[in-house]
């Protein structure tokens, strides 16, 4: 459908998919009304800082937020924030809200984002037990970041090992508990899972893997013990959940747009309704260098969706999709990921992780899929680009150290 | 304060008034400076914030760290005055600092 006649444009989400939706819009000459409807108070801004540089304290809050607010004011984009969407009529085309009233609109934009998992246990909704995913929760967590108190987080995920991180660094007791064998165990590798937890063992986390919570247990309503399913008791004075995310379809859903784990799109971020597009953590999109549609929960691509439903609605090319990638900072640990590396048959590790630097690069029938590397940009930037263009590497390449990643991404070039 | 002069490949200059602290890419941002896409939001994770400095400010600026060097030697078209603007803060030292965006940070 030919949309380059649109005259409103409305967003329903205010994170990093609907910010770079509005910021792509106007850049691609989108002179029309654009409206952002948002369920958080806070204008949109960067999540990964939350469970890093932010809960420790370092970056200021102003400096979280992708544009000051005199720029949504400047580019006459019109927020509407601390309100939820509670109908998407496709008919009609309008959105409707909570407290009454409804924006009408050519193209929409669901960029709605995900919730955290909810913890299946008893005592969940104690005092002192969070969630990390907004910036309110931040501002919860941060006043019992105390050293000496005892933190035991749930979920041994990147946002999980991430606040361990920054707990630890911060003089907190930390117990981390993974049902599964390993941490990481749904994302990366053994050899990457073992790597991460002896760092953490080695900082002082206690990290417990085939560890299921039974329930929390508290004195007025503030937790104060952690019970697993073995009967043990772990003290508490605070606890972080991390245990995944779902992707918020319901409004998508009830409206009658196709789902599947997350809104399904086509490459130009287009669900199954031409005037309705779907980006960031919600949506499920063709993973192009894959051959699959997937859900991706990452900033790559919230950009990317943003810039893409961008572009489709002003009939613009479509921007060249990246390789997948993912970043996570854990003491002075990089770790930059990119691809995807499920349904890898062949791990082959170059450099020597004793050095805290080093790369696991993962291959399928030969050809490079993914990469874990740890504080080690030249094996990410070039597996990156590698990626994309289908190399085939020996492994007996990828482990010579004493050829550069220049040298060897040259050989395939 | 200090006033941070982006030249876009064209050659258009476009000065932007920056607070000390905050890096020459996050003013390039909040100001909607063509040219640097940011995408990691200043973690040193993406490369993408590339520009290239003055060469009148190179002392000044100093000189990139290994993680920044290695994450450069992979950006397209890396001069010798290339830096990620991401790693540069801004300080009353680098009032009219020049800097010039690649044509493209992808």
């Amino acid at each position: 459908m030919d949309l380059s006649s649109a005259e409103k444009v409305v967003i329903i989400g205010g994170g990093q998919a609907a910010a770079q939706a509005c910021a792509s819009l106007r850049l691609f000459g989108f002179t029309g009304s654009i409206t952002l409807i948002g369920e958080e108070a806070a204008l949109p801004y960067q999540r990964p800082p939350l469970s890093k540089a932010y809960m420790k304290g370092e970056l200021a809050e102003e400096r979280l937020y992708f544009k000051p607010a005199a720029w949504y004011e400047d580019q006459n984009i019109d927020t509407v924030l601390s309100v939820r969407a509670t109908k998407i009529d496709r008919s009609a085309q309008i959105v409707e809200l909570e407290h009454g009233g409804s924006v009408p609109y050519d193209a929409l934009i669901i960029a709605t984002g995900s919730r955290p998992r909810a913890l299946p246990v008893e005592g969940a909704d104690l005092d002192d037990v969070f969630d990390l995913r907004d910036l309110a929760d931040v501002e919860r967590i941060r006043p019992q970041i105390i050293s000496g108190h005892k933190m035991v987080i749930v979920g041994g995920g990147y946002i999980g090992l991430e606040a361990a991180a920054v707990a630890r660094q911060m003089g907190l007791d930390v117990t981390v508990l993974e049902m599964e064998e390993r941490v990481l165990a749904r994302v990366t590798s053994p050899i990457m899972s073992q790597f991460f937890t002896d760092e953490h063992t080695r900082q002082g986390a206690d990290i417990r893997t085939g560890a299921r919570l039974a329930s929390l247990k508290g004195a007025d309503s503030k937790v104060t013990q952690a019970v697993l399913a073995d009967g043990t008791e772990l003290n508490a004075d605070i606890v972080l959940v991390g245990i995944g995310i779902l992707p918020n379809v319901e409004l998508a859903e009830e409206a009658g747009i196709a789902c599947s784990n997350g809104i399904l799109t086509d490459q130009d971020a287009r669900t199954n309704d031409p005037r309705v597009f779907a980006a960031g953590d919600c949506a499920a999109r063709p993973l192009v260098h894959y051959g699959r549609k997937g859900r991706l929960e990452s900033v790559h691509n919230a950009i990317e969706q943003g810039k893409l439903s961008a572009a489709a609605i002003m009939g613009k090319p479509r921007p060249t999709e990246d390789c997948p990638w993912f970043w996570s900072d854990q003491y002075d640990l990089k770790l930059q990921i990119a691809g995807l590396s499920q349904g890898y048959d062949e791990t082959v590790v170059r450099g020597d992780p004793e050095d805290r630097k080093f790369a696991v690069f993962y291959l399928q029938n030969g050809k490079l899929i993914a990469v874990d590397a740890v504080n080690s940009p030249p094996e990410f930037l070039a597996s990156k680009k590698m990626i994309i263009t289908g190399a085939r590497l020996a492994p007996e390449t990828l482990r010579d150290t004493s050829k550069s990643m220049k040298e060897i991404a040259a050989t395939t070039a | 304060m200090a006033t941070i002069i982006y030249v876009d490949h064209e050659g258009t200059e476009r000065p932007i008034e920056a607070t000390n602290g905050e890096s020459v890419m996050e003013a390039a941002i909040k100001n909607s400076i063509p040219g640097i896409d940011a995408d990691c939001g200043g973690a040193c994770a993406c490369a993408t914030c590339h520009i290239y400095v003055d060469e009148a400010f190179m002392d000044k600026v100093g000189s990139p760290e290994d993680m920044e060097q290695s994450m450069l030697d992979f950006a397209e078209n890396v001069q010798a005055n290339s830096r990620l603007s991401c790693q540069i803060s801004v300080s009353d030292e680098l009032d009219g600092l020049k800097v010039t965006t690649p044509e493209s940070q992808h």
